[in-house]
């Protein structure tokens, strides 16, 4: 068994009377693709907001690659290496495709507005630099040939892609997804999966959130589930789809919805 | 390609040879272009912050106060300073870039309405300050503002007085012009690379989307405090030389319709898009003035008496205009290139 990447301790997150998530444990292994489920509301997007950074957690630490993360700001968390994506894509829509992975590499270089106004050797060539990985990125999840459209008029597939490759250009350890799939067709749904299968055999971990069910069964090593902001399941999936608790978690979401 | 340098050659003719057209007219033009390219140095600053980084600006004429007032303290009877306007500029445009960092820091939270709102009392302040900072230590001299200000001279040439060169008589205002286009062309280059750099792609990253840009790695904290100070450098600059030009500044040259119009600007040619930032400040710093000479003789000629004061009519000029761009052209008349990119066009 490999080696832990990722271990998140009681945390716990509150929104006035919605407690969205409560002592909320878990820990993530190199390589792994681990899943995170359960009903709609149940605290899986908190989770991944507290993690990176964008929302201050009420309780619990977490520690990455072996070291304590602070979770204060967020590029001290991609800094650290995870990366993300959202479940309602946000891209820099005015910029090209190109320009949205290049962003992405903000975070991996130094150039300041002195290399910037002089065009000094090293902006120059770490510029260059930038632009080569980006389009391997581009290239690597398939939208190469969208480089120069702008974000905002790709195909809703295609953004989602894009938004992959922007998490990948900062050079994540962990990347966590939150709900890929969600709005792609069939067809889209295959590839998405093949693309993170051979990020895991690229040698990334990835958090995943999804409610294809299909996709998580095939997909993750180990899934979690939360309900209510608390995890009633972890294990495999084969396991977890048969777990009493879980089916009861989904049926009362169910009808709840 | 041979045909874009031809292009460039004949701008750089034109450009150079505008002045001295403009002396023929009357050398009230010259001052006019010259204020002109200052307003375009602003507007390229603003540019930096309003049109780069998204963050609504409405106080951005404080930095261009901050600049004037460095330059009049330091090269004016007043301290009895007289540093060359080689070393005061650099320093205007230092303080400026410190003031735009230590304004811009407390508004770091704040966005759209709320920023704009901050930004503005802080311009106002500012302005305040100038006007009070007489007493018990006479700094400013308060809303008598400093007067006699040394102009540039570099040697034995002065820049306020005319001088007569293979013939030509080159007037005090045409040397500032020439002054005024080579620094706006250091200007440009400057806001062009910035804007295809490392920094320029993360402030237009914040302004499409900040959470986006922090989960993507950003500062956004240090970044925006970047293109606060940036913006407010240029600033600084334009107010030395505004202050060099005019010989005299006060505080009311900086009120709060100055940053608006420095805003109609940025926003009127297209936001983010040097070129249309530029042709913006161009546009609404010529035309006024055409209205100001051409009203006048017209409601003559038509009329036989003034019906609408110049004043007025500009005003109601910029507002259709305005409010004509928004409707039709929300993003500028010449809004960024990169929306043209999508034809598959290499970026
Ligand atoms: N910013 C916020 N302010 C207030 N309440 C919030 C906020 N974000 C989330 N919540 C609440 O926290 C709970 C968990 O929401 P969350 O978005 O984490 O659920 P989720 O598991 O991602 O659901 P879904 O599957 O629908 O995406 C919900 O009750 C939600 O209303
Ligand atoms: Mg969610």
């Amino acid at each position: 068994m490999s080696a832990v990447l990722l271990e998140a301790r009681a945390i716990g997150k509150r929104f006035g009377g919605v407690q969205a998530l409560k002592d909320v444990s878990l820990t993530i292994r190199e390589k792994e693709i681990y899943g995170l489920i359960g009903p709609n509301g149940a605290g899986k997007t908190t989770f991944f907001n507290v993690l990176t950074g964008l929302y201050t957690r009420d309780t619990g630490d977490v520690l990455f690659a072996g070291q304590p993360l602070e979770l204060g700001s967020p590029y001290v968390v991609a800094q650290a290496g995870i990366a993300r994506t959202f479940q309602n894509i946000r891209l820099f829509g005015n910029m090209t495709a190109l320009e949205n992975v290049m962003v992405g590499r903000h975070v991996r270089t130094q150039a300041g507005v002195f290399g910037a106004i002089f065009r000094t050797r090293a902006q120059r060539e770490e510029e260059a630099a930038i632009k080569r990985r980006a389009d391997e990125l581009l290239h690597y999840v398939g939208i190469a040939h969208r480089a120069g459209a702008l974000a905002k008029h790709l195909s809703y597939g295609d953004q989602r892609r894009l938004e992959i490759a922007r998490a990948l250009a900062t050079e994540p350890k962990l990347l966590a997804l939150d709900e890929p799939a969600a709005g792609m067709n069939a067809t889209e749904t295959v590839a998405l999966r093949q693309l993170i299968e051979g990020l895991r055999a690229d040698g990334l971990t990835v958090l995943l959130i999804e409610h294809d069910v299909k996709l998580i069964m095939g997909l993750c090593d180990r899934v979690a589930v939360l309900d209510y902001g608390e995890k009633i399941a972890e294990d495999v999936p084969a396991i977890v789809q048969r777990d009493p608790k879980v089916v009861e978690a989904y049926l009362g979401g169910g009808a709840n919805d | 390609m041979n045909r874009k340098i031809v292009g460039i050659a004949l701008i750089a003719i034109a450009l150079l040879a505008l002045p001295l057209v403009l002396t023929q007219v009357g050398t009230a033009w010259v001052r006019i272009a010259n204020l002109a390219i200052l307003f375009v140095f602003l507007s390229l600053g603003l540019n930096i912050v309003v049109g780069m980084a998204g963050l609504l600006d409405l106080g951005y004429i404080a930095f261009y106060a901050v600049g004037a007032y460095v330059y009049a303290l330091l090269a004016s009877p007043h301290f009895n300073l007289h540093l060359p306007f080689w070393v005061i500029l650099p320093i205007g445009a230092l303080v400026a870039c410190v003031a735009g960092a230590v304004l811009g820091a407390p508004t770091l939270r704040l966005r759209g309405d709320y920023l704009a709102i901050v930004t503005l009392g802080f311009g106002e302040i500012v302005r305040i300050f100038m006007n009070n900072l007489s007493s018990p230590f006479n700094i400013t001299n308060g809303p008598k503002g400093i007067t006699r200000i040394d102009g540039l001279s570099v040697g034995s040439v002065n820049f306020s007085a005319t001088d007569t060169l293979f013939g030509l008589s080159i007037t005090g205002p045409a040397k500032y012009y020439y002054v005024l286009l080579l620094l706006l062309l250091l200007v440009i280059v400057v806001n062009l690379r910035l804007q295809k750099s490392r920094i320029g792609r993360a402030w237009v990253a914040i302004r499409e989307d900040e959470v986006a840009a922090k989960a993507a790695g950003i500062n956004t904290r240090n970044v925006k405090l970047l293109a606060f100070a940036m913006g407010a450098s240029f600033g600084g600059v334009a107010g030395g030389m505004f202050a060099a030009m005019q010989g005299f500044v006060s505080p009311e040259s900086f009120i709060l319709n100055e940053s608006i119009m420095v805003l109609a600007m940025v926003v009127l040619g297209g936001m983010g898009n040097v070129w249309g930032v530029i042709a913006g400040a161009l546009l609404l710093s010529f035309v006024p003035e055409f209205l100001r000479y051409s009203v006048e003789p017209l409601q003559m000629a038509l009329f036989g008496r003034m019906l609408v004061e110049p004043e007025v009519l500009r005003m109601l000029v910029f507002g259709i205009a305005l409010v004509l761009t928004m409707r039709f052209r929300p993003a500028g008349l010449w809004p960024e290139s990169r929306h043209k990119r999508e034809m598959g066009q290499k970026p």
